[in-house]
C-alpha cells in the first residue's frame, strides 16, 4: 500500500505543493527537449533525403563545437571562425558523400546505417586526436549569444529562464520553419524527398544524388554546428555530449524519423517526461534514471504504435 | 495426358471449401462474396485477369490475410482466422509469385528447411549434434535429396540461392514446399518469366505431383495452354468476383470469361 | 594444388555433413588447436597470454554471442555489454554465495541469468522489427549499466561500487584472484571457449540455425514453412544471451580479477558489434577474425612502432585505433560486406585453383 502511495500519489502531491518548482522542472524539461529535438533534426533531414540513419549526428555536433571553439583559441576572431566551422562542415559533407555515401549507393539501409558506425568511430578519434579529450569551453559571449537569466513570479514562488535556452528554441524554432518551407516549397527539397523514397527512381529522373547528398549533410552539419553552440553554451564541449546524442533515438522514435515538426514534438515529449520522471519519480528509485528513462518511454510506445508517432503504418504486401 | 480422368477426380471428396469470403484493404475491396470448393487429389486452377485478386484468395487460405467476412474450411474444420504457421501445420504448403526463398541459403538447405515441422530434435541435442540430432539431420537428408533428384537440381543443390537463374529458384521453391509433404499445395504463378521449355518441365513435376504423391494443387496461372492441359477445373475471378466455375472446356467456351480477358464494348 | 577437393568424396550424409568436410581444413583446425594447446602454453609469455590471447578468446567467444542474433537471425541488438554484465555479476553474486561450489560451475551457470534477461529484453521482437529493436535493446543496455551502478546488492554493497575477484581453485590450483597464474587461466578460457565454439556450431548447421536464417532471410516466408516466429527470435536472444553473459563471466573472474561498475557499458556493446561486422556476419570464423582484428589492432600500433624508433602516445594510440577501426568498418562495408569470413573464403576459392589465375 505504502509502494502504491509512494509512486501515484506522492509525487503528485509534491507537485502541487510547490508549484513554482513544477513550472521550473517543466521549462528544464522543455529546454532540454528542444536541444534533443534539435539534434534528431539533424537525424531527420538526412534520413529525409538519403533513407540514411547518420548514427554520425551526434559526433558531428560535438566535432563542429570543437571546430569553432579550436579555431577561436588559436586566435581566430569569433564570427570567422564561425564563418570556417562552416566551411569545415561542408568540406566534412563532401568528404563523406564522396568516401562513404558514393561508392555504397544501392546498398541495403542496414550497410549504410553501420557505416555511419564507422564514421562516427572515425571522427571521435579525429576530433579526439586533433583537439585533445579535455572539455572546453563554448565561446559565448563572443558569439554575441546572450547571458544570464529571467526571473519570473509564479504561484508564489520564482522561475528562472535563463535567456540561452529562449534563445535557444527560438533558434530552433525559426531552423524548423526554415527547414520546413525548404523541403515543401522549393524544387530541391522536392529533389531530396524523391531521394528518399527511392535512390534508382531518383536516379532515372535524372537527380544528382552526389549533389542532394552533399547539399543535405551540409545542411545537417549546420544543424550539428547550431546544436552544438547551444549545447555547449549551456554545459561545456565535451565528448560526452556523444553519448547524449543517442537520446535522440527516443525522440525520433516518437515524433518519427522523417517529421521534421515530429522531431520537435518528440523531443519536447522526450526532454519533459525525462526531467519530470527524474525529479518526482527519480528518489523512490534512485537517482540517475534520466540515462534509460527515455529509452524506455520510447519502448513502450513501439509496443503500442511499432512505426511511432508520425510515422506511416507498415503494411506488407506479399 | 492424365492418369485419372476428370470425371473421378471431380466427384471426390473436398479438401477445401470457400464459402462467401469478403476482403477489403481499406477502401480496396480484393475479394467479394467468393465461394468455390477444391476437390482431393485434384489440380484446381484460379485464373483471371490482373487484379482479380487471384493472389489474395491463396494469401486468404494461407493465413496471411483474414477476410473480414466468410468462412474457409480446411479438410473439415474451419480455418478462417488462422496465422501462416497454422496453416502450415495444417498441411498448407505455397509457393509466392516473386520467389521467396531464404537467399542466405543454399538450395539444400532451403529445402531441408521445409522439413522444419518434421524435425524435433531439441535445443541440447543440436547442441551436442553427435547422436539424436544428427541421425534425425541426416534421415531427413535422405528425403530431402529424393525430392532433389525428383526436380532434377542434384547439380546445383550448395549454390546459394541467390545465384540462381530465376527458373531453378522457382524449382527450389516448390522443393521446399514439397518437403513440407502438404495435402494442399499453393502455387502462385509458377510458370511465369519461364520459357517453353522450362514450362513443360515445371508442367511435368506439377503433375508427377498430382499423380505420384497424390497432393491437392490449387494453381493461379496466366498461360491458358497450361490451364487448360493441367488443370482439372477452373475458378475464374473477375476485381474479385467469382465469374465461372466449371471444366476447362466449359470455362474456355463461357462467354462471360471470354469478356473478362478480352474487354467488353460499353 | 594444395587445396584441391577434388578425389574426397564423401559417402554418406553424416560425413557430408561434418564440420570439416575437406582434409586440408581438418589439417588446418588441428594444427590451429596444436599451436592454442600446446605451443602457446609452452612458449607464451605472460604478457602474450594475458593482454592478447585471454581477452581474444573471450571477446570472440561474445562476438559469436552477438552474431548468433544478428548475423544468423537479423535481430539488430546494441544490449551486448548489458548482456555480458549480467552474467559477470550473476557470476559474482553465485560464487560469493556459495563459494565451496567451483567457481567454473558459476561461470557457466551465469549464462542462463544472462540468458533470462536477454529473453525478458527480447519480447517487444515480436512487435519491433529491425532497426527500432535496436533501440529497444539500447534501453537493455543502459537499464543494465544504471543497474550495476545502482543496485549495491550486485556489488555485494561494496563502498567503491567495484567487484573484486575472490579466491577459486580447482583440484587445488588457483584459477581466480591474483594468484592464479595466466596460464591456469588461459588454459581454462580456451577449453571454454573451444567447447562453446563447437556447440554454437552444431547449433547453426542444423535445424533451429536453419530456423534462425529462415527468419532472418525472410520472415514470411518463415512462418510459411511453419516456423513461429516470438519462439524462434527469444531463443535466439536467449541463445546469444547465454554466450555474452558467460564471456561477461569469463571476462571479470579470467582476465580482469575484478570490474569498476561502468565496465559494461554502451562502449563496449558498440565494440563488440564492430567485432562482428567487421568479422563476417553470420559467420563464427568471422567472430574470430573480427576480435582478433579489433582487439590486437591496438596492441599493435602500441608496440610495432617503437620498433622502427618512433614511440607513441599511449592516448594517442587510442585516437588512432578509433579512427583505424572507423576507416576498417567503412572499407569493409563497401568493399566486402560480409567481412573478414568472405575475404577468407574468396582467399581459400583462390587456393583451390592454385597456382592456376581461375
Amino acid at each position: 500500500m505504502d509502494i502504491l502511495y509512494k509512486i501515484f500519489l506522492d509525487p503528485f502531491v509534491q507537485m502541487g505543493a510547490a508549484p513554482d518548482l513544477l513550472v521550473q522542472t517543466l521549462w528544464d524539461g522543455l529546454v532540454a527537449g528542444v536541444l534533443y529535438a534539435l539534434i534528431a533534426l539533424g537525424f531527420v533531414l538526412i534520413f529525409k533525403a538519403s533513407g540514411v540513419f547518420n548514427f554520425a549526428q551526434g559526433i558531428m555536433v560535438v566535432f563542429a563545437a570543437l571546430t569553432l571553439v579550436g579555431l577561436y583559441e588559436h586566435g581566430v576572431p569569433a564570427f570567422l571562425a564561425l564563418a570556417l566551422t562552416i566551411a569545415v562542415m561542408y568540406g566534412l559533407a563532401f568528404a563523406v558523400e564522396r568516401v562513404v555515401l558514393r561508392p555504397l549507393i544501392n546498398q541495403p539501409d542496414i550497410i549504410l546505417f553501420m557505416a555511419t558506425f564507422g564514421l562516427t568511430y572515425f571522427l571521435i578519434g579525429l576530433g579526439e586526436l586533433v583537439f585533445g579529450g579535455d572539455p572546453k569551453v563554448m565561446i559565448s559571449d563572443q558569439l554575441l549569444l546572450p547571458r544570464g537569466a529571467y526571473e519570473i513570479k509564479v504561484f508564489g514562488g520564482f522561475v528562472q529562464l535563463q535567456k540561452i535556452d529562449i534563445a535557444a528554441a527560438v533558434i530552433a524554432s525559426v531552423m524548423v520553419l526554415a527547414l520546413g518551407v525548404f523541403f515543401q516549397k522549393t524544387r530541391i527539397g522536392r529533389a531530396l524527398r524523391a531521394v528518399a523514397d527511392s535512390h534508382k527512381a531518383a536516379l532515372s529522373v535524372g537527380i544528382s544524388l552526389e549533389y542532394i547528398w552533399v547539399v543535405v549533410w551540409f545542411a545537417a552539419g549546420i544543424v550539428a554546428l547550431a546544436t552544438g553552440i547551444m549545447w555547449g553554451a549551456r554545459s561545456n564541449v565535451s565528448f560526452a555530449l556523444e553519448i547524449i546524442a543517442l537520446k535522440a533515438l527516443p525522440v525520433l522514435i516518437l515524433g518519427g524519423f522523417t517529421s521534421i515538426p515530429g522531431a520537435i514534438v518528440g523531443g519536447v515529449i522526450i526532454g519533459v517526461g525525462e526531467k519530470i520522471g527524474e525529479f518526482y519519480w527519480g528518489p523512490l528509485l534512485g537517482s540517475g534514471i534520466e540515462t534509460w528513462l527515455a529509452y524506455v518511454i520510447a519502448l513502450i510506445f513501439l509496443l503500442f504504435r511499432p512505426q511511432g508517432l508520425f510515422g506511416e503504418r507498415i503494411i506488407e504486401r506479399i | 495426358m492424365r492418369a485419372r480422368g476428370s470425371a473421378d477426380v471431380a466427384a471426390g471428396e473436398v479438401i477445401l471449401s470457400v464459402e462467401d469470403v469478403s476482403l477489403a484493404f481499406g477502401g480496396v475491396r480484393a475479394l467479394t462474396d467468393v465461394s468455390f470448393d477444391i476437390r482431393m487429389g485434384e489440380i484446381r486452377a484460379i485464373i483471371g485477369p490482373n487484379g482479380a485478386g487471384k493472389t489474395s484468395m491463396l494469401n486468404v487460405i494461407n493465413g496471411f490475410y483474414h477476410p473480414q467476412r466468410g468462412r474457409i474450411t480446411f479438410q473439415g474444420r474451419a480455418r478462417t482466422r488462422m496465422r501462416p504457421y497454422e496453416a502450415a501445420r495444417g498441411g498448407i504448403a505455397r509457393t509466392f509469385q516473386n520467389v521467396a526463398l531464404f537467399r542466405g541459403m543454399s538450395a539444400l538447405d532451403n529445402i531441408m528447411a521445409g522439413r522444419t515441422l518434421a524435425m524435433h530434435a531439441n535445443l541440447v541435442f543440436q547442441l551436442v549434434r553427435f547422436g539424436p540430432a544428427l541421425n534425425e539431420e541426416v534421415a531427413h537428408r535422405r528425403r530431402v535429396e529424393e525430392i532433389i533428384d525428383f526436380l532434377e537440381i542434384p547439380h546445383i543443390r550448395k549454390v546459394p540461392v541467390g545465384r540462381l537463374p530465376y527458373g531453378l529458384q522457382k524449382r527450389v521453391e516448390l522443393g521446399r514446399a514439397l518437403a513440407m509433404e502438404p495435402q494442399l499445395l499453393l502455387l502462385d504463378e509458377p510458370m511465369a518469366g519461364m520459357n517453353l521449355e522450362e514450362k513443360e518441365d515445371m508442367s511435368r513435376f506439377i503433375l508427377d505431383v498430382n499423380n505420384i504423391f497424390g497432393t491437392t494443387i490449387a494453381l493461379i496461372e496466366h498461360d491458358m495452354g497450361v490451364v487448360m492441359d493441367l488443370s482439372d477445373r477452373v475458378v475464374v475471378l473477375e476485381y474479385g468476383r467469382k465469374i465461372a466455375d466449371g471444366t476447362p472446356d466449359q470455362i474456355k467456351t463461357d462467354q462471360k470469361v471470354i469478356d473478362a480477358y478480352l474487354g467488353v464494348a460499353h | 594444388m594444395f587445396y584441391r577437393e577434388a578425389g574426397q568424396f564423401k559417402t554418406s550424409y553424416a560425413a557430408d555433413e561434418a564440420l570439416f568436410p575437406i582434409l586440408q581444413d581438418r589439417i588446418g583446425i588441428g594444427v590451429i588447436l596444436a599451436i592454442a594447446f600446446v605451443v602457446i602454453p609452452v612458449f607464451g609469455d605472460a604478457f602474450l597470454l594475458n593482454a592478447v590471447m585471454i581477452p581474444f578468446l573471450i571477446f570472440s567467444l561474445a562476438a559469436i554471442g552477438l552474431n548468433i542474433l544478428i548475423g544468423y537471425t537479423g535481430l539488430l541488438s546494441l544490449g551486448t555489454g548489458g548482456f555480458m554484465g549480467v552474467g559477470a555479476y550473476a557470476c559474482y553474486k553465485l560464487t560469493t554465495v556459495f563459494p565451496d561450489v567451483n567457481v567454473l560451475v558459476w561461470v557457466v551457470a551465469s549464462g542462463f541469468f544472462s540468458a533470462g534477461v536477454g529473453l525478458a529484453f527480447g519480447l517487444p521482437s515480436l512487435r519491433i522489427k529491425g532497426f527500432y529493436l535496436a533501440v529497444a535493446t539500447l534501453a537493455a543496455q543502459f537499464f543494465l549499466s544504471w543497474c550495476f551502478i545502482r543496485v549495491p546488492w550486485l556489488y555485494n554493497y561494496n563502498v567503491s561500487g567495484a567487484i573484486e575477484v575472490p579466491l577459486r581453485t580447482l583440484f587445488g590450483v588457483p584459477v581466480t584472484g591474483a594468484t592464479a597464474t595466466p596460464l591456469t587461466r588461459y588454459l581454462i578460457v580456451l577449453t571454454i571457449v573451444v567447447l562453446m565454439t563447437l556447440a554454437a556450431s552444431n547449433l547453426v548447421r542444423g535445424r533451429i540455425g536453419r530456423m534462425f536464417m529462415a527468419v532472418r532471410d525472410m520472415d514470411i516466408a518463415a512462418e510459411l514453412v511453419g516456423i513461429r516466429l516470438l519462439p524462434t527470435k527469444l531463443l535466439a536472444f536467449a541463445v546469444s544471451s547465454f554466450y555474452c553473459g558467460v564471456a561477461g563471466a569469463m571476462m571479470v573472474f579470467l582476465w580482469y580479477g575484478g570490474a569498476e561498475a561502468d565496465v559494461f557499458n554502451v562502449n563496449q556493446s558498440f565494440f563488440v558489434l564492430f567485432m562482428v561486422i567487421i568479422g563476417g556476419l553470420g559467420s563464427l570464423l568471422g567472430s574470430y577474425l573480427g576480435a582478433a582484428l579489433i582487439f590486437i589492432l591496438p596492441i599493435l600500433l602500441r608496440t610495432i612502432p617503437p620498433k622502427f624508433g618512433l614511440s607513441i602516445h599511449a592516448a594517442t594510440v587510442e585516437h588512432l585505433s578509433f579512427m583505424i577501426v572507423g576507416a576498417l568498418i567503412i572499407f569493409f562495408l563497401i568493399v566486402e560486406p560480409a567481412g573478414l569470413a568472405r575475404l577468407w573464403q574468396l582467399a581459400k576459392q583462390k587456393l583451390r585453383v592454385w597456382p592456376f589465375p581461375y
